[in-house]
């Protein structure tokens, strides 16, 4: 079993959550930490000079974006060894990350969404970098509809790793498409420089707005495995009695 | 390594000559996608004033719009059949390279649609009326996209093809991934056809590294993709 999965029960009643001391501590840090971020994000900190009270919006935009590509370059790193070890926790870790991304993704495009209304006047323009973010979001919801066919779990596995594979291929176009193309979109605030444009409480905020986002992914996502995991041995379970009856049948 | 590298070209182009002469014999592509672009290049006429001059300053988007909605017909029947009779599990069996078949398939597709994309020039210029500028920026950008096109619908319609929902899984899963290669073809044939400024070669090479991508990622991945599919 690896470190991921599934805690027996001790009492022997077979699993009855995914949960675990390390999962509880986990989702611990995720409430105080996103309890704190809307502190600082919505009372300690001030508007910015230039963005005004939009920039909130950057304390959700920024690291969920920056987790969802995280998050696909674990689904593709995950695809890639998958493809060759065909180990079943590659698989299900996977599928896992590229739920999230998608999930993670969406907020972004919202966040992205409100403060272009703000900023630009509308909700949607036909950016380089929002039209690119909103073709990775497509590849990514293929990718969930690939997972979601049924097929046996070696076919599954094997084509969900090579969509997830030819989707991250697309990340650094979309990721520098603002340098490619003249763009609309806001320069890259924190790594864009050595020199952040913004400081104090708001750059704070920002860096831990990371913090925060980064605990709820990780929690979420060894949730996501373990559902996944279990949903596998069910479906091991589901066949075996299905052998077992037919063969009682057949004896009977 | 040399002579590896002549066997996997030959393979490929046994693989190619197979699809092709199939195609020619069915006439699918001529009798059902030659007609179908023909009627999306009317239709687009009659949803956009002819007479303004819109259809014109459009003409680059439609173009590749339309070889992109072909592409997805041609990819699908080109691994539809395939899966007839037992081709898939014979070609596993031939003992062909997995590269020279993945390469062979590309090669179909790129001279297939280069027919379709031929047709479309042909159209443009006579229901659109386009005047052809920049032959050489043309010529580049329609050579790196089609073999990008090609190369992305050879690694996904395999993997589409063997899935109980194949009909409507391979426009999603396709029509994203080409998206970029849409957007910078557009861009370098609205340049060479003088309808903006600016340099268009940089986005001819663009497509060039998009191609290389997919083709890179066929041939690395064709080999667990027959095995699995």
């Amino acid at each position: 079993m690896t470190d991921l999965a599934v805690e027996p029960d001790p009492a022997g009643r077979g699993v009855t959550s995914t949960a675990s001391r390390g999962t509880r501590i986990l989702g611990a840090a995720t409430i105080v930490s996103m309890a704190v971020l809307l502190l600082y994000a919505f009372g300690i900190t001030s508007p910015d000079a230039q963005l005004g009270e939009s920039i909130r919006i950057m304390y959700v935009h920024v690291p969920t974006i920056s987790l969802t590509y995280l998050l696909m370059v674990l689904n593709a790193a995950c695809g890639v060894f998958y493809l060759r070890r065909r180990s079943e926790f590659a698989d299900l870790l996977g599928h896992a990350a590229g739920e999230l991304a998608v999930l993670f993704l969406g907020f972004s495009i919202v966040s992205g969404a409100l403060w272009g209304r703000i900023t630009w006047g509308a909700y949607w323009v036909w950016d380089a970098r929002l039209t690119t973010t909103a073709v990775l979001f497509l590849l990514y919801v293929g990718y969930l509809a690939v997972r979601a066919v049924q097929a046996e779990p070696q076919v599954r596995g094997t084509r969900s790793a090579i969509v997830g594979i030819a989707a991250a291929l697309l990340i650094p176009i979309v990721h520098k498409s603002v340098d490619w193309w003249s763009s609309l979109h806001q320069q890259r605030t924190l790594f864009g420089t050595l020199d952040p444009e913004i400081g104090g409480t708001q750059l704070f905020t920002l860096l831990f707005s990371f913090v925060a986002f980064g605990f709820l992914a990780a929690w979420l996502l060894v949730h996501r495995f373990r559902v996944a995991w279990l949903a596998e041995r069910m479906a091991e379970r589901e066949l075996e009695f299905a052998i077992a009856e037919r063969r009682s049948e057949a004896q009977s | 390594m040399s002579s590896s590298v002549r066997g996997i070209g030959g393979e490929a182009l046994l693989i190619a000559g197979k699809d092709l002469r199939l195609e020619a014999r069915s006439r699918v592509a001529a009798n059902h996608v030659l007609p179908f672009v023909l009627a999306v290049v009317l239709l687009f006429g009659f949803a956009l004033d002819p007479d303004s001059g819109i259809l014109r300053r459009a003409t680059p988007g439609l173009f590749w719009v339309t070889v992109l909605f072909a592409a997805v017909l041609l990819v699908q029947r080109n691994f539809a059949i395939e899966r007839q009779n037992g081709v898939s599990d014979a070609l596993r069996l031939s003992g062909l390279r997995p590269a020279g078949i993945f390469l062979g398939k590309v090669l179909s597709l790129v001279v297939q649609l280069l027919v379709v994309e031929l047709l479309m020039a042909g159209c443009a210029v006579v229901f659109y009326d386009v005047r052809l500028r920049g032959p050489l920026l043309l010529l580049a950008t329609t050579a790196t996209a089609t073999l990008a096109i090609a190369s992305a619908g050879a690694v996904y319609g395999p993997l589409a093809s063997g899935l109980q929902v194949r009909d409507t899984a391979l426009p999603l899963l396709l029509v994203p991934v080409l998206a970029p290669v849409l957007l910078c073809a557009t861009r370098a044939f609205q340049i060479a056809l003088g309808e903006i400024a600016g340099g268009g070669w940089p986005w001819a090479g663009m497509l060039g590294i998009v191609a290389a991508l997919y083709l890179t990622l066929g041939v690395v991945v064709w080999g667990p993709l027959m095995e699995e599919t």
